[in-house]
């Protein structure tokens, strides 16, 4: 055991460490060769498809709903009402206690007597296969009686507006107000004082793998099996046990391959609901996968706020405050069991996060809307704290004449000043914002791209650069949603195996979207136990199997997953050394496992094959000396206790050019230098922060769910809600800065949503310094062509 | 123009006879028929590629073409691509350079990388992402399949100066 022994050297020292290693994912062989398997390949003996008949009115009462012809047409097995799927799924209210004053109604899997969203589902047909149940759903005869619809929520607070759900009095979901330090005073003392306001549209995240779900009760084993693409097993299979009358123990979820999720797949929907109460229903298999028209409005939607920002500072670039106003629409029902109430919540947290103000007036307000429901997506909350915080940074350098380079040098909080706090609180144990802007200066060549600016600009091409420091939250502790007293755990745990041929496997309750969750997994048990990596099988996505935990969402499955594995590959290296010494009569602390054998720790001369240990272990224990008794399975897991969250930072810069006559905008470069702590395979960072980084550029310039006044979602299908594709996204330079956690031995963050968090705001701040000389300023996103000829007077 | 058709077709090599409802696609034909799940389907308007597949050689989408317009065609799919191992330069480079992450999009991004390479020996970074441009990916950014797709076609012209 000497690598932690010796002074300066970690567990992530040790010979042939695969820490730091861009090493291949071991599970994309069968992906490349559509060899994977996804929910919505799966077939099951009996199964019934689901096809839901959904409200085309985004308020309305439903007076009847005739299913005559329906259940005589070819193929059906049943159609059910919100009121018969009642009788076997109670309904749910997505509240948590940490959230004061965060309200919201009961929500069914298939609507009762009223509509609240167009889309939501009223009844439910299954047939034998999916086109007959959507033949079936169309003779299905719904009477419905229009209701004033509430879709704007700049008067969803008015007098004069209907009240969504009267119970609750009024349409405000929850509100939030913080005041630090003296924000009057700064106001009133600065130099300059900047005001703007925000705007964020909705916008979903287009998994290319729709919801998918099969429900599997077996009333022989009163058990339900759920195969679904989820991110969270264990959150679902609580959570549908809960609400179908079942014990957990009668739940098995099932993970396998998931195309997508980013935050979609980690909510309760009442459609998935619904397949699990049909399954249970009609004592059979049930398969549910959304068709793409359906997951417009039905997955979660993100953001749509209103953010009005306000910042005081002094010539000699000072920031003196902070003020925010938030109004947020999340559709009629706060979701289950996260909340829509986090994202406000988070904005109000986050907003001048990396800066040394510490006056700062924040309000955030929440409320109820007929759309479809809002919750966290990727980066929840960063990107508006991001775009609100960097926008008025640069509105404040601009008014002062500073660079916005210098601003930033001048506010950001120093790196040797950690441990240190946010005005509203948030505790950083070690960011490195100055050490990420020097290093981002130097990979962008900075002053040259200035140089370059300018002489385009004398040839009337109107090029911007714009930068985004940002703080994101990762590995978050139980205060997230446990002290909210939801069930979903905060620490996961990792089992790791010594197989008789000397191979390992690690059951893990991380779980892999694509992130890469296996293969550093497999990376951190390989190096902790010693094996090379291709002896190392790991088992997620299921909790018959795999230790109990929260999965991957939050970036917290290398933080948090990586820490168990690692804790894990080290005890059940203890364990076998233990027997090895045994065997050797040497003393274990003078052994060591490493490339797959027994080796001494001093020399590194090869004592035994691990195959041979665990041949002697599992078929001769006759021969071992008595009182040796072999335990090649240890299990570890951990919780981060410190800190409430590992915060991150990083920087992001664009570069880009926007084309005054027609409004266009081609993005020419971006970049990204951030810290994630210990990097476990830098590519696979890198590729997180890409994807990332894409994932904000869509909202930035053309991701939008657009209502019309009535709750019709009006572009609501891949023909019409633009995406980011190949030929639009720019070349995408990373770096990073490396801060380790000293919450664990493996030091690492996490980095899946860094790249979300800073990208709009980076090229909302360069597309305003691109027009600046135009006198025009953009503060909405997305940054449409034809907002850009509005904002250049071009278009009225 | 509802009642069952019976088509003959090739599939990745084998004779395939079969009776489809005239809607059926080619999509959920090879998928629910034949069990070929290597096809993904992500939106079924023919606007995301992932259902992506050859057909007489052209790639199309399995989502915009009927069962019954594949009558007495051959058609491959990533299952039978894989087989021959007619793309199993490409698909290493793609796990080597991480160019996929859920790996949805990625029968149908192979299958149009192929029909690039197989046409363009030496494609631009830009000539990659206009051919390409008809294949959503969600995780990756495209940056890392660009990547990939540059690699394999400077490895085959070095292997075939």
């Amino acid at each position: 055991m000497s690598d932690e022994t010796q002074p300066g050297l970690s567990v992530l020292d040790r010979p042939n460490s695969y820490i730091g290693r861009s090493v291949p994912r071991p599970n994309l062989a069968r992906l490349v060769q559509g060899r994977g398997q996804y929910v919505s390949d799966m077939v099951l003996p009996r199964m019934g498809h689901v096809a839901f008949v959904r409200s085309p009115h985004a308020h309305a009462r439903i007076l009847d709903v005739d299913a005559s012809a329906a259940k005589t047409a070819p193929g059906v097995i049943a159609v059910v009402t919100g009121a018969e799927l009642a009788k076997v799924c109670t309904p749910w209210v997505g509240v948590l206690s940490h959230l004061k004053g965060l309200k919201s109604a009961p929500q069914h899997a298939i609507a009762l007597d009223r509509a609240c969203w167009q889309g939501e589902a009223v009844a439910a047909v299954v047939a034998r296969t999916r086109a007959a149940a959507e033949d079936a759903a169309e003779k299905v005869e719904v009477a419905y009686e229009e209701l004033e619809p509430v879709t704007d929520m700049a008067t969803a607070l008015d007098a004069a507006t209907p009240v969504i759900h009267p119970e609750l009095g009024d349409n405000l979901a929850f509100e939030r107000s913080l005041d630090a330090g003296e924000v009057d005073r700064a106001f009133a003392e600065a130099d300059a004082v900047v005001e703007a306001s925000f705007g964020f549209g909705r916008h979903t995240g287009v998994t290319l793998e729709p919801r998918a779900m099969v429900a599997d009760w077996n009333p022989g084993e009163a058990r339900l099996t759920v195969y679904q693409g989820t991110q969270a097993p264990h959150m679902m299979q609580n959570i549908i046990a809960k609400h179908l009358g079942l014990a957990e123990a009668q739940v098995r979820v099932v993970c396998k391959d998931v195309g997508g999720s980013f935050g979609i797949k980690v909510h309760v929907y009442a459609d998935e609901m619904a397949t699990a109460a049909l399954s249970k229903l009609l004592r059979r298999p049930v398969k549910y996968v959304a068709d793409r028209l359906e997951s417009f409005v039905t997955d979660i939607h993100a953001r749509d706020h209103v953010v009005q920002g306000r910042i005081a500072v002094m010539k000699d670039g000072r920031i003196g405050a902070f003020a925010i106003d938030d109004l947020t629409g999340i559709g009629p029902y706060s979701m289950y069991p996260r909340t829509s109430a986090i994202e406000a919540n988070q904005i109000v947290n986050l907003v001048g996060g990396p800066y040394t103000c510490r006056n700062y007036r924040a309000r955030a307000r929440v409320v109820f809307q007929n759309k479809n429901v809002m919750c966290q997506y990727r980066a929840v909350g960063h990107p508006i704290a991001c775009s609100v915080t960097e926008g008025l940074v640069d509105l404040a350098a601009q008014a002062i004449g500073m660079d916005p380079v210098e601003i930033r040098r001048r506010n950001l909080i120093h790196d040797d000043a950690h441990p240190s706090d946010s005005a509203s609180g948030l505790k950083f144990e070690a960011l490195s914002h100055h050490a990420s802007l020097d290093k981002l200066v130097a990979m962008m060549g900075y002053d040259g791209l200035r140089t370059e600016q300018a002489a385009m600009r004398q040839k009337g091409v109107h090029r911007g650069i714009g930068f985004a420091s940002f703080i994101e939250v990762t590995n978050p502790s139980a205060a997230f949603y446990g002290v909210g007293g939801a069930r979903i755990s905060s620490q996961d745990g990792a089992t790791v195996r010594l197989d008789a041929t000397g191979t390992v496997v690690c059951q893990t309750s991380v779980t892999e979207q694509g992130q890469g969750t296996e293969a550093i997994i497999a990376q951190v048990v390989a190096t902790a136990f010693g094996v090379p990596l291709e002896r190392v099988r790991v088992i997620l996505g299921d909790t018959d199997v795999t230790p109990y935990g929260g999965g991957t969402w939050a970036s917290r499955a290398a933080g948090i997953g990586g820490e168990a594995a690692l804790q894990a590959g080290k005890a059940l290296r203890q364990n076998v050394v233990a027997v090895a010494g045994a065997i050797l009569q040497a003393a274990p602390q003078s052994l060591d496992i490493r490339a797959g054998a027994i080796v001494d720790a001093d020399t590194g001369r090869e004592r035994m094959p691990l195959e041979e240990l665990a041949r002697i272990a599992y078929f001769r224990p006759d021969t071992l000396p008595a009182g040796v008794s072999p335990e090649f399975v240890a299990t570890r897991h951990f919780v981060p206790k410190k800190y409430p969250f590992a915060f991150t930072n990083g920087i992001q810069a664009s570069y880009l050019e926007v084309d005054v006559e027609t409004g266009f905008i081609r993005l020419l470069r971006h970049w990204v230098v951030e810290d994630c702590g210990t990097i476990i395979n830098p590519q696979l960072v890198d590729e997180q922060i890409r994807g990332g980084v894409v994932q904000g550029l869509g909202p930035a310039l053309f991701e939008h769910c657009l209502y019309d006044e009535r709750g019709q979602l009006l572009n609501g299908s891949m023909m019409d809600y633009l995406v980011p594709m190949a030929p639009e996204m720019p070349d995408i330079e990373v770096g990073h800065v490396v801060s380790p956690t000293a919450e664990s031995e493996l030091g690492a963050k996490g980095a899946g949503e860094a790249g979300t968090a800073g990208a709009a705001a980076a090229v909302m701040n360069a597309v305003n310094d691109a027009l600046a000389p135009l006198g025009a300023r953009i503060t909405d996103i997305p940054i449409t062509p034809e907002r850009v000829l509005r904002a250049l007077g071009k278009v009225s | 123009m509802t009642a069952p058709v019976d088509i003959s077709l090739t599939v990745n090599g084998e004779p395939v006879e079969a009776r489809v409802l005239p809607r059926t696609h080619l999509a959920d034909f090879l998928r629910e028929e034949l069990g070929l799940t290597g096809t993904h389907t992500g939106c079924e308007q023919g606007v995301c590629g992932a259902c992506t597949v050859r057909l007489d050689g052209e790639i199309v989408r399995g989502c915009l073409v009927l069962a019954v317009q594949a009558q007495g065609a051959s058609v491959e799919t990533i299952e039978g691509l894989s087989d021959t191992g007619e793309i199993a330069d490409l698909q290493a480079v793609f796990e080597e350079r991480n160019a996929l992450q859920c790996g949805f999009c990625t029968p149908g991004m192979l299958i149009a990388a192929q029909d690039l390479l197989a046409r363009e020996p030496d494609p631009s970074r830009g000539a990659i992402r206009e051919h390409l441009s008809g294949n959503y990916c969600r995780c990756t950014g495209y940056q890392a399949i660009v990547d990939a797709v540059e690699t394999a076609a400077k490895r085959r012209r070095e292997a075939n100066p």
